[in-house]
């Protein structure tokens, strides 16, 4: 047997561990780097002790969708602030887009990025590889080497694939590897120049829209692929309640489409946009609340997937640039957990097993990672949160750093005050 | 009666922002400032000492020259940016260029910008009052004034200005002028309609609002009927076919503007096309109040700039 370097005891804490359908007062007993025991009363004398009385023990969050900018944007965002951000958050996983100068669309990228990632070793960081040659939709991206090197997923986030051949092209040639596709679903030349969502207020606002149609249409021909090409695809952050109802009745017909939605389009609405401000600009934009409404239904029947953050950091002054010159999206790794908490698990609208759920082993599951879960043998990533604790966002004292947020200034309630890394405590409040 | 009223300090940059009695106070105040604008020696020095900065980020003659004099004949000194001839060209971000013009303890800047939002961004950023001369798409608030006296001048006064049948035509979807107008008229109560090729409508648009397929539905019967200019890039976008189609169709002609109130009036906030979205001969007619409309603007930015700078009007 390995010798024993180190063991970590979380006491006390309400243990909630969906993949294992555990709600229940226990310990947590972490020796070196995975979950060694999960036992209503652990009798050890550990090397460190967190006392959890009070406070909620769940698996580390796992977000499938954010931009660490690296390579080549680091003055967005790098390795280290966005895992310091995470980590504050409560996430042990996160996996970063490709949209990156240059994109990551070769072997050779995906290793350095992975050994990057390794380099900076906070959390977990993985790497997804961009489906064409620079995100131009023109050529496909060397797929099985970045497969082989290790990319967890592959996407042109930021782009729609205008031409469905390609994405045709795509779906057939990744049968073999069985690595998700992330399709961002705009049709492009619906929202040319468009900065918010289509309805009165961009018609008041004077500002192009950005039509919920555009997003319907964009989901509804790749449905209709996946269902040609007998492949899977998975939708990110979806907004609009057609493209809910969409992906629905596709997987109904037993289609394997899957999606993802994030806390502000579950929670924002386009009544918020003032022009003078670009906080809430974000691609596809804040809609309405007839699709909040929609998004947390589809959430909570399984339409929709797993939660993500789309966390987007930018410099401030890619910000602070009139609405429709200004960078889409913003942070969300520091906010997503409370939010969510906030808005529909203390509101009774979403029980709090099943965010969790949607927040580890759903990702975990549906992207084939470890981790996820507080399995005996499993990595040990583990968040701790305390959910009454109160709080108000302040976007200045984000690890991010882009220091903007539309949540800004939001009260919150519920807040982690620990995050647990391949067993080390990489965030404590 | 109004001296309770006042919107000295003010920022001017949507209509929204302002009340009945506030637009009043405007307007009258710009009734009796035409009376100075007639005097052969017109200079007036009420805001002498103050310095007005026009930062034009967009073209513009007639809203620039309009503000600049306007300034002037009130005393100000003033001054008249271009962004095509300024350090903006040369990369530098709204942020700076507006603390720069601060600092040099302007009293007041007047933006016209292409990006909606950016005079409210300036009102959040810079001490100095802001008055908006257009922003995007979004507001021109001068232009909503300027109209609206016009209105009053040859219409009705403000008083009788509800259910008043005013047609706004042409491409409302890109005008910030049809915004403004709407949004002014609507607090007097006028009954507006519009008419414009559905691809030049916000597919979203105000119930209170009437939408007519026809231009000939839309001006029958009207009291004033507003043309609004034709950008040229529209056909390249594919909104429209040809100038030939719209001017048939959408442009305002004798023929179509005899189904109007004979006494209708006609106004556009120019440039105009003439042959285009309005008619060289009713562009000139005895309807036409397009050129009083440039004298009101003059009037009405004078009134802007000494009620928000002097607060006062019993200075004439």
């Amino acid at each position: 047997m390995a010798k024993i370097t180190h063991s970590l005891l979380i006491k006390g804490g309400r243990v909630i561990d969906p993949a294992n359908g555990i709600d229940a007062t226990s310990d947590v007993l972490i020796v070196d780097d995975h979950i060694a025991a999960v036992h209503p009363s652990v009798e050890i004398e550990a090397h460190e002790t967190i006392d959890a009385t009070g406070k909620i023990v769940v698996p580390g969050l796992i977000d499938m969708h954010v931009h660490l900018r690296e390579p080549g944007q680091e003055y967005k965002e790098d390795f280290e602030s966005g895992s310091r951000a995470a980590a504050a958050g409560g996430f042990t996983t996160v996996a970063t887009m490709p949209n990156t100068k240059p994109v990551v669309d070769n072997p050779y990228l995906v290793e350095a990025m992975i050994d990057r990632a390794a380099e900076v070793g906070l959390i977990n960081i993985k790497i997804i590889g961009a489906l064409t040659k620079g995100q131009r939709g023109e050529q496909l991206a060397d797929l099985a080497q970045m497969d082989e090197v290790g990319a967890v997923a592959f996407s042109d986030d930021g782009h729609f694939v205008d031409s469905a051949k390609m994405f045709l092209n795509a779906l057939d040639y990744l049968k073999p590897l069985d690595r998700l596709v992330i399709c961002h679903e705009e049709e492009t030349t619906l929202v040319k120049g468009g900065s918010m969502n289509e309805s009165l207020n961009s018609a008041r606002l004077g500002l192009k829209g950005r039509p919920s149609i555009a997003e319907d249409i964009a989901i509804a021909r790749d449905c209709l692929l996946a269902d040609y090409a007998c492949a899977r695809v998975h939708f990110a952050h979806v907004s609009s309640a057609r493209a809910v109802d969409i992906i629905r009745s596709t997987k109904e017909r037993g289609v394997r489409v899957s999606a993802e939605c994030t806390p502000q389009h579950l929670t924002l609405t386009d009544d918020l946009v003032d022009p003078a401000s670009a906080a809430t600009k974000i691609n596809p934009p804040l809609r309405t609340k007839a699709d909040c409404e929609a998004l947390l239904a589809g959430l909570i029947d399984g339409t929709i997937d797993c939660l993500v953050t789309d966390h987007s950091p930018h410099a401030m002054y890619e910000k602070e640039l009139p609405y429709n010159q200004a960078q889409s999206g913003f942070p969300g790794l520091e906010t997503a957990l409370a939010v969510m908490l906030t808005e529909f698990v203390w509101t009774g609208r979403l029980p709090l097993d099943k965010l969790i759920e949607k927040m580890t082993i759903a990702p975990a599951n549906l992207f084939g990672l470890d981790g996820g879960t507080l399995s005996v043998g499993a990595r040990a990533d583990v968040a701790i949160f305390d959910p009454s604790l109160e709080w108000t966002v302040d976007a200045k004292e984000f690890f991010s750093k882009a220091k903007f947020s539309p949540f800004d200034g939001k009260k919150l309630k519920g807040r982690v005050t620990h995050t647990v890394c391949n067993g080390k405590v990489v965030f404590k409040i | 009666m109004q001296s309770n009223v006042s919107i000295a300090g003010r920022d001017v940059i949507q209509i929204a922002d302002f009340d009945a009695e506030q637009i009043r106070l405007i307007l009258n105040t710009a009734v009796e400032l035409k009376s100075v604008l007639k005097r052969s020696i017109k200079k007036l020095p009420s805001l002498r000492g103050k310095a007005i900065v026009n930062l034009f980020f967009e073209p513009s003659t007639r809203t620039r020259s309009s503000f600049e004099l306007a300034g002037k004949y009130l005393g100000a000194d003033v001054i008249s940016i271009n962004a095509a001839t300024s350090s903006v060209v040369k990369g530098e971000s709204v942020r700076d260029t507006l603390l720069t013009i601060e600092s040099m303890a302007v009293d007041a800047m007047i933006i016209r910008h292409k990006s909606e939002g950016v005079p409210q961004f300036a009102a959040n950023t810079v001490k100095p009052i802001v008055i908006n001369a257009g922003d995007g798409c979004h507001a021109h608030p001068s232009q909503a004034l300027l109209d609206l006296l016009t209105i009053s001048q040859f219409k009705a006064p403000l008083d009788d200005i509800k259910g008043l049948k005013v047609v706004i035509l042409g491409d409302i979807l890109h005008s910030r002028v049809a915004r403004s107008d709407i949004t002014i008229l609507k607090m007097f109560g006028a009954d507006i309609h519009l008419a414009a090729p559905p691809t030049l409508l916000p597919r979203f648009v105000d119930p209170s609002v009437t939408i007519h397929a026809t231009v000939e539905d839309a001006v029958k019967d009207a009291d004033v009927v507003i043309v609004l200019r034709l950008q040229l890039e529209r056909m390249q976008a594919g909104l429209i076919p040809s100038e030939d189609e719209y001017s048939r169709y959408f442009g305002l002609d004798a023929r179509k503007l005899k189904l109007a109130k004979p006494d209708a009036l006609v106004m556009h906030p120019g440039p105009q096309n003439n042959g285009l979205e309005i008619a060289f001969d009713v562009n000139y007619s005895e309807q036409s109040a397009i050129r009083a409309q440039v004298n009101n603007g003059l009037a009405v930015r004078m009134a802007l700039l000494l009620l928000t700078l002097s607060g006062e009007r019993e200075v004439l």
